[in-house]
């Protein structure tokens, strides 16, 4: 299966040694972005260049892998991540949530908790919290020094007095064990509480940005908010259309041209296990009436 | 003018030698004077006299090549603030010191509403309770003579007058000790200024502010300060108090710089 022409893994052992060193520093400073040598990948940035790096130096032979972008493992990019890792370093891949030990995503965190010895690579386009708000990133990174953190509040403040709530949906910012301000890829905020004190490690790659970052298995992840708007999840307006849960991120698809719409789960997995074990939702169930 | 309060017979800063050169070339030299707290000190003098340089090395902005400047802090100890770490120097940058720029666009964030530009001192310092940020955000508003309406359009939207008077409420609010002012009024035009310098003057009046104001305008000299000091080339050339110096000039070049001076 593995091909003659590739090292195992794609990358050659010189890069993931540095690649591995910069992991390991990011672990032992979570929310902390490592600097490293990030190469050039046999895909475009923006497609998860630096969560392929992160992947294929942490990949064992008996690992057994998972790719899922937007919670969903039969998308483009998962299936050809997927597929990448299968030719290069010929592990076992696998749809299940259960059975992964390593997780690459883009975007979404699965909604079947996740158990110690596993990790969860994410693909991250902007690792820098405070890009929008201080473009020198000399200046943000003396702030993340000196752990100044009053402007991330001015965007949540911005976000108010414009929303009347806390109108960021996603990259939502996180502080990782009462220290680093930590921008948590563009995942939508309903996962940030998934981040909190998860027994699975957590690794951030940024392929163009060039920075690695970390959140150790049981490590507090809280989300940033103020006194009196605290942070929420957000509910959806209706249940999954086909698995009928309550409780899990979903996709709103439209149906046809006429306004018609259903709520499906984002992560394919999860909602083909509850349709699996006999749950069933209903397209007519959607949406809730009146649901601001 | 008022006078200096309690605490007062202790000064609030202190240069002393003060030096800075670029290679061969001298910004200023030798500068040494105290602060008092609730003291206004306007530096005075041409363009290229070394005044913003001053200024930036007073506020630790810059490192002096020689000569040291020392700051009260709080808990009444005057420290070398060369010897303060990075941490410390900007945390008093933002609570205890203000610093108003010529331009607004240096001090305010632009894009981000008025109400914010104001609490973001107050976030800085952990406040997190959103109604209570906004609320004194638009007491200082007030204060500074914003319409409250205002609150939540950027910056960006504001004639020059009120970014400049936005600057000032910035600065304000965490209630500095000090505040350094680069050419407030400049670029302002008259009736503006005049209406600046008299908010300028109550707010430095009623908070029992200390200032350094470095302008080329006397008239903002005379209006704002209790002290004044006159450079040329990089030197204090003259020092007094500001209805001294401006109504009986020793130097030539003072009283070059005074007889400038259109009679209206």
């Amino acid at each position: 299966m593995n091909a003659p022409t590739y090292n195992f893994a794609y990358l050659d052992e010189q890069t993931k040694r540095m690649i591995r060193r910069a992991i390991l520093k990011a672990i032992a400073i979570p929310g902390y972005q490592v600097p490293f040598a990030s190469r050039e990948m046999p895909m475009p940035y923006g497609w998860g260049t630096g969560g392929v790096q992160v992947t294929a130096s942490i990949l064992g032979p008996d690992d057994v892998l998972k790719v899922i972008d937007q919670g969903s493992d039969d998308t483009t990019n998962a299936i050809s991540i997927r597929k990448f890792f299968a030719k290069t370093a010929g592990v076992a891949t696998t749809t299940s949530t259960e059975a992964a030990t390593v997780i690459q995503t883009r975007h979404r965190i699965p909604e079947a908790p996740l158990r110690a010895g596993q990790v969860l690579v994410y693909q991250v386009p902007i690792p820098e919290p405070l890009r929008f708000l201080e473009p020198r990133e000399t200046e943000t990174r003396r702030m993340h020094a000196l752990a100044e953190y009053g402007l991330m509040h001015v965007k949540l403040y911005e976000d108010i007095a414009r929303f009347g709530h806390i109108a960021t949906a996603y990259a939502y910012p996180v502080k990782v064990n009462a220290r680093y301000v930590m921008d948590p890829s563009p995942t939508p905020k309903f996962d940030n509480p998934k981040m909190d004190n998860c027994a699975a490690l957590q690794l951030f790659g940024a392929g163009r940005e060039k920075r690695i970052y970390a959140i150790p298995p049981y490590t507090s992840v809280v989300s940033l908010d103020f006194e009196d708007h605290p942070f929420t999840r957000y509910k959806f307006d209706a249940p999954c259309a086909l698995c009928g849960a309550e409780d899990s991120y979903l996709d709103e698809i439209v149906t046809d041209d006429k306004g018609s719409r259903m709520f499906v789960c984002s992560d394919t997995d999860f909602c083909e296990g509850r349709q699996a074990a006999g749950h069933h939702g209903s397209t007519n169930a959607a949406p809730y009436k009146g649901a601001a | 003018m008022a006078a200096p309060q309690n605490g007062a017979d202790q000064p609030l800063l202190v240069a002393d030698g003060l030096a800075k050169s670029y290679g061969r070339l001298v910004a200023c030299r030798d500068i040494s004077f105290s602060l008092y707290p609730s003291e206004v000190l306007a530096i005075v003098g041409e363009s290229g006299s070394g005044k913003s340089t001053l200024l930036q090395m007073l506020s630790a902005q810059l490192a002096p090549t020689g000569g040291r400047v020392s700051y009260r802090m709080r808990d009444g100890v005057l420290r070398d603030l060369a010897g303060l770490g990075e941490a410390e120097r900007r945390f008093l940058f933002r609570t205890d010191w203000g610093y108003v720029h010529q331009d607004p666009a240096l001090g305010l964030r632009m894009a981000v509403s008025a109400g914010a530009n104001v609490g973001e001192r107050l976030m800085a310092v952990g406040w997190n309770n959103y109604g209570r940020i906004r609320q004194t955000a638009s007491s200082w508003l007030e204060r500074v003579e914003i319409d409250i309406e205002r609150i939540d359009d950027a910056p960006r939207t504001y004639s020059g007058g009120m970014r400049q008077r936005l600057q000032i409420a910035r600065n304000l609010v965490t209630e500095p000790r000090l505040v350094f002012m680069d050419e407030p009024t400049g670029g302002l035009d008259v009736s503006v200024q005049a209406r600046l310098l008299d908010l300028m003057r109550s707010l430095v009046n009623e908070l029992g502010l200390a200032a350094i104001v470095v302008t080329h305008d006397l008239a903002v000299a005379r209006l704002l300060s209790h002290r004044v000091m006159v450079m040329k080339q990089g030197r204090v050339i003259e020092t007094g108090l500001t209805d001294q110096v401006l109504d009986d000039p020793r130097e030539p070049y003072t009283q070059l710089l005074v007889s400038s001076i259109l009679p209206p």
